[in-house]
């Protein structure tokens, strides 16, 4: 337990919540899109285009949900007519019998009217003055009723109705779910294809990438932006398709009860899209703003937190809560706004539609009146205007989730075109048993091909011998690390082993000679005893154990909870650095390789355990070429080659006493640990 | 999580104007359909225009003004939320402000962010919503029952049974996929943690020649995520149709039974289609309230990470009567201190007992693990000591005032932290009054005056986040020179020099030896050459104190300070030293 126990933020800058699963949750597509920060494409139709591409093989699959989400719509939408068919049989059935009974009150008691009598004879036999009420209309409705029975409710008919209706409602369900089946399949599919296609092309990549890069950035390609264009495909690509067949559906019902009240219904139409529109403009504004200053404070808080001692020890902490404080204001200032305008649209909305609504009920009932429209007719049209709005919203909205699906996929897409690493050579040459002679032919090499740092490099190494690589921080020391291993490619000249050009063999190959222990000690989730075995996953319980103790690490691990079997955890910071290091120097000594690098490979372990570590190294090294990277000096003393780094190139190379003769780069810089005394 | 709703408080006046608001909305919205049937029953039917006019015009001044309602309570709800969550965002801010480091470790520093930003946009998009959106629910619910229950009695019986079908199918697909959903959470931490190992880790996964191995995880996480996502996805598609289905097979309902009624002659047409519009109403209602089940929860999860944070007291705290310290120069004793780390079995300083003198610098050698650092966080009470005491000018730290303690501290971390601002911000962080010359004498001793020089704005120049446009070294001498302008009485430097190459550092510890004359000096450090000159060495082996003295005294008796010694330094550096015996560190 120490200082390395201290919690430290994840690699990759700013913590995310990670996923939060929102396409799964019905709710979570409320938030998204429709009210939030639209970021735009750079190239719309063709990221569009690529991504249409990316679905062949599911093309047939997402017809088929097209078919089944347009039949559904289109059964659910002829609904409201029949049930308003519905009501006007009850409707026309009623007024006959209120007609009837008004008639038949008023005449004489006892008598009965001869056979074959209608309502309409019966008023025609009255004078004028005694029906100012009824309209043309009306008598039309009433005057072949016969007198003869009591008309009655045609319960037939409306049962036949019913049944039609519920059989429609019930497929038009079954069409639905069949058609979310299919596309929750399609787009999961297409989701784990991009994961997997990402996941792949990672390991393809050249290192270049992925060192002037963050890992979040790419972190973000494949939970973000795959999240996002998931979602869309999940929720928005059947939405569309249901949207514009309800439209049109809609409008086409509408149009066969009343072209008038049709009218009448879409002229606030536009007025409604003017005003989404003008709201989506406003609320993106400040978005924005409520976006920048959420990344402002979040910053502010990832700072201070990690800070935290040295914010406590200089008195910081008021300071610190002013600056935050003065953010959170601004931040609730864009916020609230932000809030409020997207807010809008769901009472504006409303408000339209309430509008038709009251448009429907006075239009409708004034024609009811001149009887050139039935009672079910309105009904049928109040449902149908309500039903408007919502794919009103989301075709409104489309234009916004299509903008925000193109910009993540574009993004995926890019890293997936990204160029690979060049390919191994078609005629590789396998090194059967490699010695570990290394030869630097005139190597010349710049991370930017414009800008060369090593200038011609020469150097021939012994199977067996020991190279140490010193210069001050950044000059390159790990250039050589990369050109050894072929995480980079030399520009000219030739790395060989045993005499045999490394880019001639595949890159597999030239790795597998090479021990590794890096400074960044890189440990994954899972046992010790995987951790170890990571080089050689058919290792044997001893072998491990053996590699253990050789690195001084069995001692350590015994102490730990589970032993060898223990998890590391997340961040593996339930070991200590240190530990992590002998860790890494115990995969190290498992592998039997000709060849060793040691990148700074002790320096987060004390002195004391690092020669214990080195004298078991020793033995290791034997009869192994191995490449030391080190701060300290004395490490490197008895190394056979030094070499010297200063800018990124080479600057000398010798033996410790033939490079302190010549009183060059290193000899001042092996000077300068005891100089002290010079300075004063 | 209740405990937060304390922090509606200041907003009690605006809640009890949005409830009036929604009220109002609800009343204005449910007055509607009642207006429809009086166009049906009184004007339709007797063919009545005028009064159909008339209505149609007093339900449009009534949806204009439920629509004002609506904007109003979109702008409360909006201030209130935000508001509301941005009192949170302080209060869980400077609590942590106050947190020692055992509440660091305690949470994680990554979690605290988290908590203190993403959890707290959670509550507030959950807050907006029930204010703008799932308040209005129950009241709709109740209400239009009322409504749709005075229209037509009877056909009461037929809403219930489709709310009721509706609930029982919320509860069995919530019950069902629930505990999926939580699953599903871990799933996507897998496969994000498995992306961002195969990242970190590229260089070793390619030297091991791993790649298809990490394939094969990425791949199982991946298989896994989705074979769920979509079992869930199947699931939750369920919802739409069915909830449709109801729907209009309760409109199909109602007109049936609305004909048998209308033809015994016990229900108007027009109400028979009120009570269908009051029955959708209802359906609604209780669909968006239903909807809270699964909002709520989300937040709670959210709201418990914060109310944790705003509960947790922190340990180290002010102490009640605090105890002026003397003006003394910077003795620092440690009498029989014993510390263990929250939560751990085995302490990892055992009675540690020395002092160190003002005027005299003090090193701390050690394995890794042998608590040099832990030793030094105890001086400014980064944790505190589980039993014996740590004395500063013979006040006990626990005794002082926290501010008090921090003044006399010099503080030079082994990780250079920086802020955002510029280098002089920087430098000035713990001494606002420095003057220019101040802060240009500070950079001098701590060798970063020749690097500033070379910058564009020079002292001026940005720092940005996290101090990444400087180099490690860089890094480390500006917060040297934040230290030095402090002029504390006790400098602590855990192994501070390590980023800086050999000649400047003995440049600065050079520079150094003459601003802390006068001061305690402890130095925590890897490499001998720093520390060998020390008036003090401390050798710390599994915390406890091996030995201290002096460096040749230290070779010739104690083995571990020699086997670190001679590790870095060989045996003629070692006596050369000796024959010089003039620089003390």
């Amino acid at each position: 337990m120490s200082e390395e126990k201290r919690p430290t933020p994840p690699a990759g800058g700013s913590p995310q919540i990670p996923g939060h699963a929102r396409g799964a949750m019905p709710g979570g597509g409320m938030a998204r899109g429709a009210f939030g920060l639209v970021e735009k494409p750079k190239n719309f139709s063709k990221t569009m285009k690529d991504l249409v591409f990316y679905m062949r093989p599911f093309w047939t699959k997402i017809i088929f949900v097209f078919i089944f989400a347009i039949a559904s719509t289109v059964f659910a939408i002829i609904g409201p007519r029949i049930l308003g068919n519905m009501t006007n049989q009850v409707v026309s059935d009623y007024t006959r019998m209120v007609a009837y009974d008004q008639v038949v009150s008023k005449l004489p008691k006892g008598t009965s009217p001869p056979p074959g009598t209608t309502i309409g004879d019966v008023i025609a036999k009255l004078p004028a003055s005694a029906t100012p009420k009824i309209t043309a209309d009306k008598l039309n409705a009433i005057k072949f009723i016969s007198l003869n029975s009591r008309p009655s409710i045609d319960f037939a008919n409306i049962k036949r109705l019913a049944i039609i209706l519920i059989g429609l409602y019930l497929l038009s369900a079954i069409l639905s779910y069949i058609q979310g089946w299919i596309m929750s399949f399609v787009s999961q599919r297409i989701t784990y294809n991009f994961r997997r296609d990402i996941s792949e092309k990672i390991n393809k990549m050249p290192l270049k990438y992925f060192d002037s890069r963050t890992h979040g950035e790419v972190l973000s390609r494949v939970t973000n932006d795959v999240d996002t264009v998931s979602q869309t495909l999940n929720q928005s690509l059947t939405q569309i398709v249901t949207s514009v067949t309800m439209i049109l559906g809609i409008l086409v019902m509408m149009l066969t009860i009343s072209w008038l009240m049709t009218l009448v219904a879409v002229v606030v139409l536009p007025l409604g899209f003017i005003i989404i529109g003008m709201i989506l403009k406003k609320s993106q504004v400040q978005f924005k703003r409520q976006q920048d200053y959420l990344g402002h404070i979040n910053g502010h808080v990832e700072e201070m937190y990690s800070g935290h001692t040295v914010m406590r020890v200089f008195n910081g902490e008021k300071k610190s809560i002013s600056k935050f404080q003065q953010i959170n204001n601004i931040l609730f200032n864009s916020a609230w706004r932000a809030q409020f305008l997207s807010g809008l649209m769901f009472p504006l909305v409303n408000f339209i539609g309430n509008l038709n609504y009251v448009g429907v009920a006075v239009l409708g009932g004034y024609l009811a009146v001149k009887g050139r429209l039935q009672i079910g007719d309105i009904q049928a049209f109040i449902q149908y205007v309500q039903q408007f709005n919502q794919p009103i919203v989301q075709t409104a909205n489309i234009a916004n989730v299509m903008q925000s699906t193109a910009a993540a996929a574009e993004r995926v897409f890019e890293f997936l075109s990204e160029p690979d690493e060049v390919p191994d050579t078609d005629k590789p040459v396998v090194i059967e048993k490699p010695t570990g002679a290394v030869e630097f032919d005139n190597v010349i090499f710049g991370y930017d091909p414009e800008k060369v740092i090593i200038k011609g490099f020469s150097a021939k190494v012994k199977a067996g011998s020991r190279i140490a690589i010193v210069g001050p921080t950044g000059a390159g020391k790990t250039t050589i690390v990369n050109l050894l291993m072929r995480f980079y490619d030399v520009n000219k000249g030739s790395i060989k082993i045993d005499g045999v050009d490394t880019k001639k063999m595949k890159r597999q190959d030239v790795r597998k000679m090479f021990g590794m222990v890096l400074q960044d000690t890189w440990l994954f989730n899972g046992t010790i005893r995987d951790n170890i075995g990571y080089g050689k996953p058919d290792a044997t319980k001893d072998e491990i154990v053996a590699a253990a103790q050789a690195a001084h690490a069995d001692h350590f691990i015994h102490a730990l909870p589970k032993g060898y079997d223990m998890e590391l955890n997340e961040e593996a910071d339930n070991v200590s650095a240190g530990e992590k290091q002998l860790l890494t120097i115990a995969r190290a000594m498992l592998v039997k390789t000709p060849m060793l690098i040691l990148d700074e490979a002790t320096s987060s372990v004390d002195t004391r355990t690092e020669q214990l570590i080195q004298k078991a190294m020793k033995n290791l090294m034997k009869n192994k070429t191995s490449f030391v990277i080190a701060h300290r000096l004395s490490t490197i003393r008895d190394a056979d080659l030094i070499l010297v780094m200063n800018e990124g190139n080479i600057v000398e190379q010798g033996t410790h006493d033939e490079l302190l003769k010549k009183k060059g780069f290193y000899a001042s810089l092996y000077d300068s640990q005891f100089t002290s005394a010079a300075v004063e | 999580m209740l405990k937060l709703f304390k922090y509606l408080k200041p907003y009690t006046l605006q809640l009890i104007a949005l409830i009036i608001l929604v009220v109002a909305q609800v009343y204005l919205t449910l007055l509607l359909p009642d207006y429809t049937a009086k166009i049906i029953n009184s004007g339709i039917i007797p063919g009545d225009n005028s009064l159909i006019l008339h209505t149609g015009l007093l339900m449009l001044g009534i949806s204009l003004i439920g629509g004002i309602c609506a904007i109003g309570v979109g702008f409360l709800a909006s201030r209130i939320a935000t508001g509301f969550s941005r009192d949170l965002r302080t209060a869980v801010f400077s609590r942590v402000e106050s947190f020692s480091l055992t509440e660091f470790n305690k949470f994680s520093t990554a979690s605290l962010i988290t908590r203190t930003t993403n959890d707290i946009q959670q509550i507030q998009l959950v807050v907006i919503m029930v204010l703008r959106l799932f308040l209005m629910a129950p009241i709709t619910g109740v209400w239009a029952i009322i409504k749709a229950y005075n229209n037509a009695p009877s056909m009461t019986w037929i809403m219930g049974l489709a709310v009721l079908v509706l609930v029982l199918m919320i509860i069995v697909l919530f019950a069902v996929g629930l505990p999926k959903f939580k699953l599903l959470q871990k799933m996507v931490d897998r496969l994000n943690l498995v992306t961002r190992e195969n990242l970190t880790g590229l260089r070793v996964i390619r030297a091991f020649n791993n790649e298809k191995l990490e394939q094969k995880r990425f791949d199982n996480a991946n298989e896994d995520l989705t074979s769920l996502n979509l079992f869930v996805n199947r699931l939750m598609v369920i919802l739409q149709p069915v909830m449709m289905m109801i729907l209009n097979i309760t409109a199909v309902a109602i007109v049936w039974v609305g004909a048998h009624e209308i033809g015994s002659g016990t229900l108007q047409i027009g109400n028979m289609l009120a009570f269908m519009q009051y029955a959708m109403q209802v359906i609604f209602a209780f669909l968006m309230f239903s909807v809270i089940f699964i909002l709520v929860p989300r937040a709670s999860v959210s709201g418990q990470r914060v109310a944790e944070v705003i509960e947790t007291k922190p340990e180290i705290c002010d102490p009640e009567k605090p105890i002026k310290s003397k003006p003394g120069r910077g003795l620092v004793e440690f009498k029989n201190v014993t510390f263990c780390y929250p939560g751990a079995d085995t302490s990892v300083l055992e009675n540690v007992s020395f002092s160190a003198q003002p005027g005299q610098t003090t090193a701390i050698v050690g394995s890794t693990g042998a608590g040099k650092s832990t030793l030094i966080d105890l001086i400014p009470r980064f944790y505190d000591a589980n039993s014996g005491e740590v004395l500063v000018d013979g006040v006990n730290v626990k005794d002082m005032h926290l501010e008090d303690l921090y003044s006399k501290v010099g503080y030079v971390p082994q990780k250079a932290v920086l802020f955002s601002g510029t280098i002089k911000s920087n430098i000035k962080y713990g001494a606002d009054d420095a003057t220019s010359a101040e802060v240009k004498k500070a950079s001098q001793t701590s060798q970063a005056e020749d690097f500033i020089k070379n910058l564009n704005q020079k002292y001026n120049d940005p720092i940005a986040q996290g101090g990444t446009n400087v180099s490690g070294g860089q890094k480390q001498r500006l917060s040297i020179a934040r230290a030095i302008i402090k002029r504390p009485e006790i400098y602590i430097f855990d192994d501070s020099f390590s980023a800086l190459d050999f000649k400047t550092d003995s440049l600065l510890r050079a520079a150094l030896k003459k601003e802390t004359k006068n001061k305690t000096v402890i130095i925590v450090a890897q490499r001998i050459s720093t520390i060998m000159n020390a008036d003090k060495i401390v050798v710390l082996d599994d915390g406890k104190i091996v030995a201290q003295g002096k460096h040749q005294d230290l070779l010739k008796s104690n083995l571990i300070y020699r086997e670190i010694a001679s590790s870095q330094l060989t045996e003629e550096e070692l006596k050369g030293r000796t024959n010089a015996e003039r620089t003390p560190a």
